[in-house]
């Protein structure tokens, strides 16, 4: 990429995730140098925007592209390029012929009308945990069944393949040598819902695959492998994100013993308290996904981007930005503004954040409600945090009460 | 011949200025402040401010037929 600045980039990622905690770095860079050049261990340097308006203007600003990087030698955290398009490396107006097939299935109010099956599968599988007795493992138990049975159901992916597609969809988001194991779980999860397309073509059912088939065969309005590659999407966004998010959640609130007791006393606060561990909690490991300015552009903060250059925007600092957040480094389920980038922003803002919302809403609610006892079962620097993917999550959440 | 008109509103209390809109159709809709709202309230028919309608989150983009009334978004 073109280099616009005579400053020496400075190495990216600053250092690995540990378990929540946001790099000491970023704070100093986004006060000192707030659009820093980073030289990413692959594909040469890009910038790297740190301040909420930065951040929200790169996220939504069509002159910043997607799609632009799709088979492209660009900076980026991982050896191999991404040669194939998605809905997450769109643009518009291509992104939104694609978004707009599903999205009324996402939005608020079909949302609110899953709530009571949504409650009847937390019931159940709190009422499982409990039998069994403590200690348990509150992320096998709970967190994740939780939203892949919400998504198989919408989809129409049958719960009884978790075992097989777990195994490819927490593959695909390894960060290994080269490379390889995602792609090679890729194409499992390729082959998967090819599959599964070729049943639900041949008997249709009342489900999201089956309105996406449609929406092929009939009216032409994507193409089979955009079909097939829109379907992993949504089975792996559907579940990755909120099942490992519940579980940092549930952690800090455990390991800050303080705020799971303000829930317990008053549970009206958890919505609130879900908007402010969104903010708080970074769930990527770093900056996501990499841009190129289609144009010469000039920043919220007046700094400069040349057409072509590559641009990161940190959300997690962002959402840390003290001139946004009065005492940003602190959880406050109090604050009168919370609007976070924790979804994103623009057109790729996340399609699933009503119903993620309110899984994670649900969860956090009967827990404090129906095991108010609930604590860590081992000291919380002992447990374990995936170190290897593109996402923070516990390896297990040890719990009992 | 038919001159058709589209009316666009966001509704400010429903918005939750997610910018899907101003990222789906940059040239209807952009941010003020907390919310969206559309570049001009009346447009000629363009299947962008239909997309961008259908594609928000909180169903706040109602566009309305002007002269029939008929709305067009959101569904149902």
């Amino acid at each position: 990429m073109t280099a616009t600045s005579q400053e020496p980039a400075t190495p990216y990622p600053f250092g690995v995730a540990d378990g929540l905690s946001v790099h000491p770095k970023l704070a100093e860079v986004r006060q000192n140098t707030p659009v820093l050049r980073i030289a990413m261990p692959y594909g040469g340097d890009a910038w790297l925007a740190t301040r909420y308006d930065d951040v929200k203007m790169v996220l939504a600003d069509p002159r910043f592209s997607m799609a632009a990087t799709v088979g492209k030698d660009v900076p980026r955290p991982m050896p191999n390029i991404q040669t194939e398009s998605s809905i997450l490396t769109m643009d518009p107006p291509e992104h939104g012929r694609l978004r707009k097939l599903v999205a009324k299935a996402f939005t608020v109010r079909r949302v609110e009308a899953l709530r009571p099956r949504i409650q009847q599968i937390i019931d159940d599988l709190t009422g499982t945990m409990l039998t069994s007795g403590s200690p348990a493992d509150l992320a096998a138990s709970v967190n994740w069944p939780l939203p892949i049975t919400v998504i198989c159901e919408m989809l129409g992916v049958p719960l009884a393949d978790q075992g097989t597609f777990r195994q490819w969809t927490d593959g695909l988001l390894a960060i290994d040598g080269d490379g390889s194991k995602s792609q090679v779980n890729r194409r499992h999860l390729q082959d998967y819902l090819a599959g599964l397309i070729a049943t639900h073509r041949a008997e249709p059912q009342d489900d999201l695959l089956s309105e996406l088939i449609t929406a092929r065969d009939v009216d032409d309005r994507l193409t089979e492998a955009e079909l097939v590659n829109f379907s992993i999407a949504l089975l792996l966004a559907g579940h990755e994100t909120t099942a490992n998010q519940t579980g940092n959640f549930v952690f800090l609130l455990l390991a800050n013993r303080g705020l799971w007791e303000s829930l317990v006393a008053d549970p009206s606060l958890v919505p609130a308290a879900v908007e402010e561990l969104l903010r708080f909690v970074p769930l990527g490991g770093g900056a996501g996904f990499v841009r190129i300015a289609k144009e010469d552009v000039v920043l919220a903060s007046g700094h400069p981007i040349a057409a072509g250059d590559a641009i990161m925007a940190d959300m997690s600092s962002a959402n840390r930005d003290e001139s946004v957040y009065p005492h940003a480094d602190q959880v406050d389920f109090h604050r009168p503004e919370n609007q976070h980038v924790a979804f994103g922003h623009g057109a790729h803002h996340c399609l699933g954040a009503p119903l993620a919302r309110m899984e994670m809403q649900m969860a956090v609610t009967s827990l404090v409600t129906r095991v108010p006892t609930l604590r860590l079962a081992v000291p919380a620097e002992e447990v374990e945090w995936k170190t290897d993917r593109l996402i923070r999550g516990v390896r297990s959440l040890p719990v009992a009460w | 011949m038919t001159e058709e008109r589209w009316q666009i509103t966001v509704d400010k209390g429903t918005c939750i200025g997610s910018a899907v809109c101003v990222g789906t159709a940059p040239n209807r809709f952009a941010l003020n402040g907390v919310t969206a709202e559309p570049v001009e309230a009346e447009v000629d028919p363009d299947e962008d401010v239909l997309g961008a309608a259908e594609s928000c989150p909180m169903e706040a983009i109602r566009v309305v037929e002007i002269g029939t009334g008929k709305v067009l978004a959101p569904e149902e």
